[in-house]
């Protein structure tokens, strides 16, 4: 019982990492960009958050720098692939081989440092309700990445901006024909793709856990990129499959909390191994993946 | 695009004269970004320059160590340009490198006292089916779940290092080793025999050397080369010709990790001789920069992975005498194949003048 509202009240926060980065994700695949640099500007935009918030910038600081440095590192990928059209998953392997760089670089000097983390809000009545009462103490980040998730699913599917990115990632010459900067609005989703990995790594460094560690993303982004794909590309299955990752991630300390006697290194894995197993499961239904998948991903367009 | 005036246009064939100076220019590029950004950090760019790219090359001792770091890259680069030729991205070098290491470790470890002439072989080859197997995960669930290869060739490299520290403060950890997490230290002929006496250098690089020959042979020669590449552009085209995709992409990803399963051997058989957790260093990663490097030409990978591992050298120099963070290597690894990305396409396109400011 300890071990089960540990898990619900702590998998909204261990899911937050990854929610935000496969958002902006999901909206670059639309337009129709692989951006396989994920983990790195999510390395990047953690160290910058880090370094902001340790020096007393805030919070708030910490997140804008963040995501603004994963946005600026996104604009060199945009334009190596879509303005020079080199091949999008070298440039993705570089930018992030690069990102993971910039980010031990500058967070040499921060080894093991810590920063206060957010406050976490208490709501009345529902947070203090048995079990699940923990769903409801959360921090404001996670409230406002419930809100972006909607948001973005509003604009994905009701507004013309949504249905012009969407006919950018299907049909490119199409959208041309009819008038529409296919290059410019790639551009733009990417950045906010970077932006939104940016934010990703803040909170995961000055947040769920504000310590800096080398390497600590560990992997989110690339999960990050699988979690677009289980989710046939639905903003509403990203949401519900970064929570699943939230509370597979927690099972390690869920279990310490439960003592029960887990061997530690296999629940480290386990997120990597549910990542290939239904990595497997969905990508076997290619009539789901041909429905729903964007038909130009990562083809480069141009005259 | 444009760029002032002008606009890039694909050229009709791409030019062999700048599928050469790119690099270079590549080269160059990065050196002035990097030095700049040692400027930004407060050290001298002389300093770190002649530390990072000149001492390396200058006396046979320090030659003889970038030698033995380019090892690893060459194999396991030329392995992963046989996949990335065919489109086949296997990214988990890593994991397939750290799976050879425990494979060939599994020897020493379990017979401590073990003597003969075939003890290092037998690592060898161990390794090699160690980086094999770590691979068919990927090559099933490509071939027989249609799943991207790239996602599952990573999550594999981050299990393989969970595995490797389970290993190490588990069940293989030295007894007598004061409760560090490495293995027995291994004994004589459970190491490589060296090839120039006085370094470390060992036969490795000797392996390495013929297996980039035939990766040569292969693409140049033969026409399996031809049908895994094939098989890889244009899946369709081959399906008609008779070549198979699954096959491409089973040789691919098996070829790969048997390759980075033999430096991973290599590895904890060479300099190391144990296996610890920093085998774990990342040559897997640095091995995807050598390939696009070299332009996935086996020549050309020769060159790219000396140059990577002068990097190493000269990044651990730069490191005791200027002071400079060892993760400046890193960057510089990145920022060097963001450089050469942007160069080759000047090897496709070329410039021309915009008529007027009209588009087409």
């Amino acid at each position: 019982m300890i071990g089960l509202s540990f898990i619900l009240a702590g998998m909204l926060a261990a899911a937050m990492p990854f929610l935000l980065a496969a958002l902006g994700e999901l909206v670059a695949e639309r337009s129709g960009v692989l951006n396989l640099g994920i983990e790195g500007m999510m390395a990047l935009g953690a160290v910058t958050g880090f370094v902001i918030t340790f020096h007393g910038g805030g919070h708030a600081a910490g997140f804008l720098g963040a995501g603004l440095a994963g946005a600026a590192l996104s604009l060199i990928f945009a334009w190596l692939a879509l303005s020079l059209r080199a091949n999008q998953v070298a440039v993705g392997l570089a930018i992030g081989i690069l990102g993971q760089g910039l980010s031990a670089l500058f967070g040499k000097s921060y080894e093991s440092m810590t920063v206060a983390g957010l406050p976490k809000l208490h709501l009345p009545v529902l947070s203090d309700l048995p079990v699940v009462g923990g769903v409801f103490v959360q921090d404001i980040v996670v409230w406002l990445g419930m809100a972006a998730t909607l948001a973005i699913w509003a604009v994905l599917r009701l507004t013309k901006l949504g249905l012009i990115i969407r006919a950018v990632g299907e049909n490119p010459a199409a959208a041309r024909a009819l008038g529409y900067p296919v290059i410019a609005i790639r551009y733009g989703a990417v950045m906010f793709g970077g932006l939104m990995a940016g934010l990703a790594g803040a909170y995961a460094a000055t947040v769920y856990t504000p310590l800096w560690a080398d390497g600590m993303i560990a992997g989110r982004g690339w999960i990050a990129l699988a979690l677009v794909v289980f989710a046939t590309w639905m903003v509403g299955r990203v949401f519900f499959g970064a929570i699943l990752f939230g509370a597979v991630s927690l099972a390690q300390l869920a279990a310490q909390a439960g003592g029960v006697n887990l061997n530690s290194q296999l629940l480290a894995s386990l997120p990597y191994i549910v990542t290939i197993v239904v990595l497997g499961l969905i990508s076997s239904n290619k009539r789901l993946l041909k429905m729903n998948g964007v038909a130009s991903l990562g083809e480069p367009f141009g005259p | 695009m444009r760029l002032g005036g002008f606009r890039l246009a694909r050229r009709d064939r791409a030019s062999r004269k700048l599928a050469v100076v790119a690099p270079i220019a590549a080269l160059l590029l990065s050196i002035a970004l990097n030095l700049a950004l040692y400027v930004a950090m407060g050290r001298n760019p002389v300093a770190v320059f002649h530390a990072m790219l000149i001492e390396p090359v200058t006396s046979w001792s320090s030659f003889s160590e970038v030698l033995l770091k380019m090892t690893p890259l060459l194999l396991i680069a030329q392995g992963l340009a046989i996949g990335f030729r065919a489109k086949v991205i296997n990214i988990g070098a890593e994991g397939q490198f750290i799976l050879g290491a425990i494979f060939a470790s599994a020897i020493p470890v379990w017979f401590p006292q073990v003597t003969g002439a075939w003890v290092w072989p037998s690592m060898i080859a161990l390794g090699g089916i160690g980086g094999m197997l770590w691979a068919i995960v990927p090559a099933i669930w490509r071939v027989r779940l249609n799943a991207s290869e790239i996602l599952v060739t990573l999550m594999m490299s981050l299990i393989a290092a969970q595995l490797l520290n389970f290993l190490l403060v588990g069940p293989w950890k030295d007894p007598m080793g004061f409760n560090f997490p490495q293995s027995v230290i291994f004994p004589l002929d459970a190491t490589l025999p060296l090839l120039f006496p006085g370094t470390r250098v060992n036969v490795a690089l000797a392996i390495a050397l013929i297996w980039s020959v035939v990766c040569w042979f292969h693409i140049q020669r033969s026409f399996q080369g031809y049908q895994l590449i094939v098989g890889g552009l244009a899946p369709q085209a081959a399906g008609y010709a008779g070549y198979s995709q699954s096959r491409a992409i089973w040789m691919s990803l098996l070829i790969g990790g048997l390759a980075a399963g033999l430096a991973g051997a290599a590895e904890v058989a060479g300099p190391v001789g144990q296996l610890q957790r920093s085998i774990a260093s990342g040559y897997g990663y640095s091995a995807i920069i050598v390939a696009y490097l070299g332009g996935l030409h086996p020549v050309g990978i020769v060159f790219s992975s000396l140059l990577i591992a002068i990097l190493y050298i000269g990044g651990d120099n730069a490191m005791v005498s200027a002071g400079l963070p060892i993760a400046a290597v890193r960057v510089f690894q990145g920022s060097l194949l963001v450089c050469y990305l942007a160069a080759i396409t000047l090897v496709r396109f070329r410039l021309i003048r915009e008529p007027g400011g009209l588009r087409a």
